[in-house]
C-alpha cells in the first residue's frame, strides 16, 4: 500500500477543501471498499481525509421527506423503524447486501460511491479502462459471468455491486453532495454517469464532491415496495440479479409502478420503459412479463451472462405479484 | 510545503485497559493487535472483510477489523477474543467447547465475537434479511445462519456453531 496521510475533517467545508481539486485525496467514511482497493493497490491515495467526524449521522423527518445523513451505518439505516415502515424495498436491499459486520461500518454516502467488483478492475496487474483508461477490457471476451447485460458499451462491461442503490432508484431518491461551489441535491438516476468511452468517469458531480446524505420523498399513498435478489449463495454474496420496485394498484390496475435493476448495469437500471408499459395496465403476471420484455430488449448479452435476461424477467413479474398478492 | 505526517498517534481501550502506539497510517487494527500489542487471538484469514475470522468488537459493534484502519478507530473500545473470560470462559466460549463447534480452530475467535455482536443486534430488534416485516425477530437457526454469515468456517462447523450460539441465546 502506497504512503498517505491522514487527517479528520472538522467540517463539511473543511473537509471538501481539502479533497477537491486534488486527485490524490480521498474521503474515508467506513472504508470497507477504499481500504480493500488500497491494499489492493487500486486506490493509491497520498492524503485520506476521515468525514466520519462530521454531522451527517442521523436519519431527520423534514415535511413528508425523510433525510438519511450519509454517515448512517449500513445496519442503522435497515433497522431504522421510519425505513422498515414506509420504505421495506430499501430495509430489505441494505439486508440483503453484504455481512453484519461490513453493515456496521459501512456508510450509506458510501455505498453508493463504491467501486465494481468486476475482476479485471480489483486486479491491478489486468489491463482495465475504468482503471486505467485506453488499456482495454479484457472482460468483454474474459470472465463476465456476473457482467452488465444492460447499457455497457465496448470499453467497459463492468455492474454496480450495491444493493441499497437500486432501492433508491426505485424510491426516486435524490442525492445531497456538497463541493466548492457549495450544496446542491441531485436526483440518482443522474448521479451516476453512462459507461460511454470514458468508464474511469463514474459520477456526474465534480472531482472531490462530498456525498452529504440522501432524501427519500413519500411513496404515493396504498403504494407497497419490496426487494428480491438473487446471488450464488444464500447470504454475503453480490447480487447476479436483483429488483426493487415500488407499486400501487387500484381496481386491478397499475396506478403507479417504479421499477430498478441491480447488477445488470454500471449503475442501478431504473426500468423505465417497463413502467411506461405498466400505467393503467392490468396489475397481472402476463403484463408484467410483457413490461419486463419491453425493457430487456435492450439487452446486450455477452457470451456467459445472457442467463441474466430471463433472470431479471422472472424477478421482475415474482416481484410486482408478490406487491399485488400481499394486499 | 510541510513534509506530510505518514504516522499518527493512536490511542484506544483494548479489552479496558487504555492503548498507545504511534502507527504507520497503513496499518490496520488487525495489524495493530497482532503485530503491536500481542493481541494473536484475532485472526487473519483473507485480510479483505471476506471471511470474518478477524472479527472484533468496536464500540460494541462487531466489526471486521482487517478493513479498518488503526487511525481511523483512535478513541474508540475494541474488544478482542482475549477480553472475553473473566475467570470463567465467556459462555459463548464454553458453549463452543461443550459443542465442538470448531475443527482447526481458526475461525473461532471471529466466530465468538462476532456471535456476541450478533445477540446484541438480535436484542436490539434489528431485523435481518430473513425476518419477516414487521415482526420482531426470533433467534431461530435460518436467523443464527444469515447473522453468522459473516463468518466463514473452511472446516464446515456450522451445526455445531449454530448449537453453541443456540444454547447460549436461549433459543429452541
Amino acid at each position: 500500500m502506497r504512503e498517505f496521510a491522514y487527517a479528520r475533517a472538522r467540517s463539511v467545508d473543511a473537509a471538501v477543501a481539502l479533497v477537491a481539486d486534488n486527485p490524490g485525496a480521498r474521503y474515508l467514511g467506513g472504508g470497507t471498499n477504499l481500504v480493500d482497493l488500497m491494499k489492493l493497490g487500486v486506490e493509491r491515495p497520498d492524503l485520506l481525509v476521515d468525514v466520519t467526524g462530521l454531522p451527517m449521522h442521523e436519519v431527520t423527518e423534514d415535511g413528508d421527506t425523510l433525510h438519511v445523513g450519509a454517515l448512517v451505518r449500513n445496519s442503522d439505516l435497515a433497522a431504522h423503524p421510519l425505513v422498515r415502515e414506509r420504505y421495506p424495498v430499501l430495509s430489505q436491499a441494505v439486508l440483503a447486501g453484504a455481512s453484519g459486520q461490513l453493515r456496521n461500518v459501512a456508510t450509506t454516502g458510501g455505498n453508493l460511491v463504491q467501486r465494481t467488483r468486476c475482476g479485471y478492475f480489483t486486479d491491478a496487474t489486468k489491463p482495465c479502462n475504468k482503471r486505467m483508461p485506453g488499456s482495454g477490457c479484457p472482460a468483454i471476451e474474459g470472465e463476465h459471468h456476473n457482467l452488465a447485460i444492460l447499457g455497457a458499451s465496448d470499453h467497459c462491461v463492468a455492474t454496480h455491486p450495491s444493493d441499497l442503490a437500486v432501492a433508491l432508484a426505485a424510491l426516486d431518491a435524490r442525492v445531497g453532495v456538497q463541493d466548492l461551489a457549495g450544496p446542491q441535491e441531485i436526483p440518482l438516476a443522474d448521479f451516476y454517469r453512462p459507461v460511454g468511452d470514458r468508464p474511469d468517469l463514474e459520477l456526474t458531480v465534480r472531482d472531490g464532491a462530498l456525498v452529504t446524505g440522501v432524501a427519500l420523498p413519500p411513496l404515493p399513498a396504498g403504494a407497497r415496495s419490496a426487494y428480491r435478489k438473487v446471488r450464488e449463495r444464500a447470504s454475503y454474496a453480490f447480487a447476479i440479479g436483483s429488483v426493487a420496485a415500488v407499486l400501487k394498484v387500484d381496481d386491478g390496475r397499475v396506478r403507479d409502478v417504479r421499477i430498478a435493476l441491480g447488477a445488470v448495469a454500471s449503475h442501478p437500471w431504473r426500468a423505465r420503459v417497463a413502467e411506461r408499459a405498466l400505467v393503467d395496465a392490468p396489475a397481472t403476471p402476463p403484463a408484467f412479463e410483457a413490461a419486463a420484455e419491453a425493457e430487456l430488449a435492450a439487452a446486450r448479452p455477452l457470451r456467459d451472462n445472457a442467463y441474466k435476461v430471463p433472470l431479471i424477467r422472472n424477478l421482475v413479474v415474482a416481484v410486482l405479484s408478490e406487491l399485488v398478492g400481499d394486499r | 510545503m510541510t513534509v506530510p505526517e505518514l504516522d499518527s498517534t493512536v490511542r484506544l481501550m483494548l479489552n479496558g485497559a487504555p492503548r498507545e502506539v504511534v502507527v504507520d497510517n497503513r496499518t490496520t487494527l488487525l495489524d495493530l493487535l497482532r503485530d503491536r500489542l500481542d493481541h494473536t487471538g484475532t485472526k487473519k484469514g483473507c485480510d479483505h472483510g471476506q471471511c470474518g475470522a478477524c472479527t472484533v468488537l468496536v464500540d460494541g459493534r462487531r466489526a471486521n477489523s482487517c478493513l479498518l484502519l488503526a487511525v481511523a478507530v483512535d478513541g474508540r473500545e475494541v474488544t478482542t477474543v482475549e477480553g472475553l473470560a473473566d475467570d470463567e470462559p465467556h459462555p459463548l466460549q464454553a458453549a463452543f467447547v461443550a459443542h465442538d463447534a470448531f475443527q482447526c480452530g481458526y475461525c473461532t475467535p471471529g466466530q465468538i465475537c462476532s456471535a456476541i455482536g450478533m445477540l446484541d443486534e438480535l436484542a436490539e430488534g434489528w431485523p435481518s434479511a430473513v425476518t419477516a416485516d414487521g415482526r420482531p425477530p426470533s433467534l431461530d437457526d435460518a436467523e443464527i445462519r444469515e447473522r453468522m454469515a459473516g463468518n466463514i468456517c473452511r472446516c464446515g462447523a456450522y451445526p455445531n456453531i449454530v448449537a453453541a450460539i443456540r444454547e447460549v441465546a436461549g433459543g429452541d
